[in-house]
């Protein structure tokens, strides 16, 4: 039934099973595992090799056991260190390296988020390879998509550096489930690191009672039209009667109304929820990049010819400041 | 402080660009070309830091086809004092990854001393968001991405990044690689006397091969496609009508 061919080729194919495998860099804040940490771990699935999880930090002992229980994870490598605090990309980069050279894996993978874009490509270069950044979908083992042009083009690329280092853009894939698996965790090499280069000074976090807007459901997000910081009030009510988080446009944050951890786009965040409104948001194409995959758009603008409706599933032509606290009001009927 | 800035070409941001037929790119040829906008932040901020009296000299480089002469000049017009140019033809041009602009940059800081290397956080075109950190891996220097707040102090820069929470200061030591973001500052245009006197500031020409880069590209484009398109879905009339299109979608309780 199978040809001496079919065979060889079969054989051949778990044997390279076992010499492939992936490496996630695990993305946390010592308390927990990010969320794009699982979405991370699809595409490493897609990818179908081994699976390794490194934690690395100043406490990951507890987000070890979270990435232990990831279903298809085989491995949890645990570096804890004083040194690794606050993860800058200098010292992460070398737990890495040792991890690298202990394991040989073929793929590293980490979040497309600014804790990966640190230190993918920087790893990369001391494995002197060239990085994919961003990708959106995995066709093979060495061939990946992804956009350019701010979305408006999208590169089928094959990668035939010796090892692919890649960034994951996490709305491109669904989120693994968290529970149900049980890897093996061991202590990783925490060699030489330099501590003189660079240090931490302090740190300012964004502080919401909404849902995280690159995993919300629904975002709500306010540009130009809103006139003013004050005036985002009125998207806040709306966005707690939807159990939504709030985005801006560049205008908006570049206007002082908010702060730029909000900015939807090309060169902010990229979200994919199941609903974005788009409040006094003329729709440029560097904030189209960052929000045209969520499943429903719905735009409110009193201009007619603005770009945004171009790409909405429901446009409403009105006066923003009329619009939405009514439909706040008709929500809560 | 001496610093080297990182200059590209790229379509203009204003451009809708448009796939070839046959899948091999994008439509280039007489299409508005101009400095990509986080280099402009970049080169910016290391002008500023010389009108401080921070930094001494100021050398842009950029790496590319003969029209990248285009963006040094307007670099040099607005405040850098040389430039460098590492050239190549275009079809060399279309397949140059961050990886070999890297690599190139890293063969100038070993040629000529430099205490800092300013970069844009990622090219509007290819949004690879790479060159910066790659750089600082090749030298093993620090790298301090996403900068919003650049300060010099003592040795070192103390750096504002834009991280996905907030912010975030860091310390980095001389020397060092920056990478700008958006926030870090307004850059300025070029007045017309500046863009005639950059007619006379010196541009020197280099090669990959001069430098001793490799240029075989690592990573093979395979296709490049139109993104799918979207349908409007056309307009409603009142705000009761949205919400209950809304509900019938499912999407709000």
């Amino acid at each position: 039934m199978f040809s001496p061919k079919t065979l060889f080729f079969r054989s051949f194919g778990s044997i390279q099973k076992r010499l492939n495998s992936t490496l996630v860099i695990a993305e946390h804040d010592d308390q927990a595992l990010g969320a794009i940490t699982l979405n991370t771990i699809t595409a490493a699935q897609k990818i179908g090799h081994e699976i390794s999880v490194l934690v690395a930090g100043a406490n990951s002992k507890k987000v070890a056991e979270q990435a232990a229980k990831i279903p298809n994870v085989k491995r949890v490598l645990v570096a804890e260190d004083a040194k690794l605090k606050d993860l800058l990309p200098e010292r992460v980069s070398e737990v890495v390296l040792d991890a690298q050279k202990k394991h040989n894996f073929t793929h590293i993978l980490a979040g497309g988020s600014s804790f990966g874009r640190g230190i993918v490509p920087r790893v990369a270069a001391k494995l002197d390879v060239s990085p994919i950044s961003d990708i959106s979908d995995v066709h093979s083992v060495d061939t990946f998509s992804r956009a350019m042009y701010a979305g408006n083009a999208v590169a089928k690329v094959k990668s035939n550096a010796k090892f692919k280092l890649i960034t994951v853009r996490g709305t491109a894939f669904e989120a693994s489930a968290n529970d149900g698996g049980s890897a093996s965790t061991e202590a990783a090499e925490v060699g030489n690191i330099n501590t003189d280069i660079s240090e931490f000074v302090s740190q300012e976090l964004s502080k919401s009672d909404r849902p995280d807007l690159q995993t919300a459901k629904i975002v709500i997000s306010g540009g130009r039209g809103l006139k003013s910081g004050e005036n985002f009030n009125i998207l806040y009510e709306l966005a707690d009667k939807l159990g939504a988080a709030v985005g801006a446009s560049r205008a908006a944050v570049d206007a002082g109304y908010v702060p730029n951890d909000m900015q939807v786009g090309q060169t902010g965040k990229i979200v994919a929820p199941e609903l974005y409104i788009a409040v006094g948001i003329s729709g440029a194409i560097q904030h189209l990049a960052g929000m045209k995959d969520s499943k429903v758009i719905v735009a409110i603008n009193k201009d007619k010819e603005a770009p945004i409706f171009q790409v909405a599933d429901f446009g409403l032509e009105a006066d923003l400041f009329k619009a939405v606290p009514e439909m706040t009001a008709e929500l809560g009927k | 402080m001496k610093i080297l800035v990182g200059v590209k070409r790229v379509v203009d941001y204003a451009v809708k660009i448009r796939v070839k037929p046959d899948k091999t790119g994008v439509i280039k040829d007489n299409v508005a070309h101009s400095v990509n906008p986080f280099c402009e932040i970049a080169l910016e901020e290391a002008v500023k830091l010389k009108e401080a009296k921070k930094a001494s000299e100021v050398v842009a480089v950029t790496f590319g086809n003969a029209k990248s002469l285009e963006s040094l000049r307007t670099a040099l017009a607005k405040g850098a004092d040389k430039a460098i140019h590492i050239e190549c033809d275009d079809k060399t041009a279309d397949k140059l990854e961050p990886y070999h602009v890297a690599k190139a940059l890293a063969e100038l800081v070993k040629k000529d001393k430099y205490d800092a290397v300013f970069l844009g956080k990622q090219a509007i075109d290819d949004d690879a968001n790479q060159t910066g950190q790659l750089l600082a891996g090749f030298l093993d220097w620090p790298q301090a991405t996403f900068a919003s707040k650049v300060g010099p102090s003592d040795g070192a820069l103390i750096v504002t990044r834009e991280i996905d929470g907030g912010l975030q200061t860091v310390k980095v030591k001389l020397p060092a690689v920056v990478t700008a973001d958006l926030r870090l500052n307004e850059p300025r245009y070029a007045t017309l006397p500046n863009i005639m006197k950059a007619k006379k500031k010196p541009v020197e020409k280099l090669t990959a091969e001069k430098l001793g880069v490799d240029l075989t590209p690592q990573t093979e484009i395979l296709e490049v496609t139109e993104p799918p398109t979207r349908q409007a879905g056309g307009f409603v009339e009142d705000v009761p009508t949205l919400v209950k299109k809304l509900k019938e979608k499912g999407v709000v309780a």
